[in-house]
């Protein structure tokens, strides 16, 4: 299995390449310059592994949510190698990937993960994960305001930069462990997606899209009429 | 050389092959203008969200059409900007992405001079050097072009774009969004004259235009008319088939002082403005009657498309070198900085 994945949802660009276990990985903090540094890592990480494009099994990216603009670049960039390569696309979702994250550092299998959204708001998932069948989602992924995340039980793991943004929430929510630093990262991404492979459960480049949760981006001209407000 | 060409600057996904030698083989637009309509303009995060998801199913389609297969194509082309960050970066994660893919060479597109060179892609096409009449939504420009990339400045407007203070007009009468196109439908049954607004900057002595004037003096008229009770669907034409005069007047002094300045014997409208039937008419009537010749694009050009991003790539492309991947975009782009092919 050799998939290649790739997340820039957050301020971190994140590019991975493996087989499920072993990955050259490369982090690099870039802010807004992702799209100057991922086909270069990409370059970088395929030559470590040794691999061709060709010789893949799947590109897999972070769909969202998270950055508008940086889901849409990991969403470009799998689009284009997938249509060029010939390859299958797995979209695998930010919030599950930080869930990965959690398990890998902290052996968390209930987590909510909690990603900032701007705007006073967060992107939040809760997710359980079960030995055989990998994560369950236990709550699907929503935008909401801190204050109106509903409390999951204690034992739940918190994961995520929703909880540095908003340092009263995991005290709130009575979660006992969190970690705010965690994120969603290309080699959680591919982890997840190894099992949609082997299940053939992959998209074609047309079909890979981003999910962004907030939909409500603008106001109509005859709601900013009514004195509407995002 | 085989190019495919891809812009998605704003609100159009465009995507078209274009080939050296047999010219342009296949093009597709899909325009967003739906999406924004009960925006009142065009909101970037949408337009990009779009872009997006029309992308690849587009490029698919050229391919297949133009009978293309993508291992087939020498490059990629992109525009690289100005325009909407956000909606850029799609178009220039895929190309560069799918030039990756498949070991070919890409390059990006300064949007405008896709619009100066859109000409081209017609029969007969016109031969260097030419004096360009670049009019949209968001330009007004005047350039001398020698050549690929050899593009001067010499004239602009001080404030708004032509095609804005169409868009702006149209909206002060009432018309649905995209203004301009419904304001020069509007102006057919109107009579110019009837009304009097200004020809701002006509006399200047330079190649220097200004708009924003003209759309107050509108704005004025509206609310007069308005107060009296007397805008009724007559006077709307007559105020749209008189705004629409005023502009081409303007457009026509500036494109025959150009001709004078710079010496050229051709004359080429790019930019959706040039879609104006007004417009192409009496500027074709003026050039004729001074022995120059004025060439448009087809319509299908005028406004933002992938073949004229296709044919500057593959103009440009003869010339490229093999990157590493990095791209950017520029949302600000000077065309003047542009290097020739």
């Amino acid at each position: 299995m050799r998939i290649l994945s790739i997340d820039s949802s957050t301020d971190v660009l994140s590019v991975a390449c493996g087989d499920g276990r072993e990955f050259a990985v490369r982090d690099e903090r870039v802010g807004p310059a992702h799209a100057e540094r991922a086909l270069p890592c990409i370059r970088e990480v395929l030559a470590e592994q040794g691999w061709t494009l060709a010789s893949l099994d799947a590109i897999a990216f972070g769909a969202g949510p998270g950055s508008f603009t940086g889901v849409r670049i990991a969403c470009g960039i799998a689009q284009g190698l997938a249509l060029g390569a010939g390859l299958g696309v797995v979209p695998i979702g930010t919030l599950e990937a930080l869930a990965q994250e959690a398990w890998c550092a902290h052996d968390a299998t209930d987590v909510l993960a909690c990603l900032d959204a701007r705007m006073r708001e967060v992107y939040v998932a809760v997710y359980a994960r079960d030995a055989r069948a990998g994560w369950r989602e236990t709550r699907a992924p929503e935008v909401l305001s801190p204050d109106a995340v509903p409390a999951p039980p204690s034992s739940t793991f918190g994961a995520g930069d929703g909880f540095a943004v908003h340092p009263a929430l995991a005290a709130r929510l009575g979660l006992a462990r969190h970690d705010a630093a965690a994120r969603p990262t290309a080699r959680a991404v591919a982890e997840l997606a190894v099992p949609r492979v082997l299940r053939g459960d992959l998209v074609a480049a047309r079909d890979a899209h981003p999910v962004y949760v907030r939909h409500r981006v603008a106001l109509t001209a005859a709601e900013r009429a009514a004195g509407a407000r995002l | 050389m085989r190019v495919l060409g891809i812009e998605t600057s704003c609100d159009e996904t465009g995507v078209a092959v274009y080939d050296s030698a047999a010219g342009l083989l296949a093009h597709r637009l899909h325009s967003q203008i739906d999406l924004h309509a009960r925006y009142g303009g065009v909101v970037p995060e949408l337009a990009s969200r779009d872009h997006v998801r029309r992308l690849v199913p587009l490029i698919e389609e050229v391919a297949g059409e133009s009978g293309t297969p993508l291992t087939r194509l020498d490059g990629i082309a992109y525009t690289e900007g100005p325009g909407l960050a956000g909606a850029l970066l799609v178009g220039a994660s895929v190309a560069n992405a799918l030039g990756m893919a498949l070991g070919k060479p890409v390059v990006g597109i300064h949007h405008l001079e896709g619009h100066l060179l859109s000409p081209l892609l017609a029969d007969p096409r016109p031969d260097f050097p030419f004096v360009a009449l670049l009019v949209s939504g968001g330009h007004s420009q005047i350039h001398e072009v020698e050549g690929v990339g050899r593009y001067r400045l010499i004239g602009d407007t001080l404030d708004d774009a032509a095609g804005e203070a169409f868009d702006k007009t149209a909206t002060l009468l009432g018309l649905p969004y995209p203004g301009g196109p419904a304001l020069a439908a509007l102006a057919v049954s109107g009579r110019a004259g009837v009304v009097t607004l200004p020809r701002p900057m006509i006399d200047s002595g330079d190649l220097m235009m200004s708009f924003s004037g003209l759309k107050t003096a509108v704005r004025t008229l509206v609310r007069k008319r308005q107060a009296a009770g007397t805008l009724d669907a007559r006077a709307k034409a007559d105020i749209a088939a008189e705004f629409q005069c005023a502009v081409v007047d303007v457009l026509i002094a500036k494109a025959v002082a150009a001709l004078d300045e710079t010496g050229a014997s051709r004359l080429v409208v790019a930019g959706g403005v040039g879609a104006n039937r007004d417009l192409r008419e009496r500027l074709h009537a003026e050039a004729s009657r001074r022995g120059a010749r004025v060439h448009f694009p087809d319509l299908a050009f005028c406004t933002d498309n992938g073949a004229m991003i296709a044919l500057a790539g593959a103009m440009r492309l003869e010339h490229a070198k093999e990157g590493d991947g990095a791209f950017t975009v520029r949302p600000r782009w000077d065309l003047a900085s542009l290097g020739a092919a």
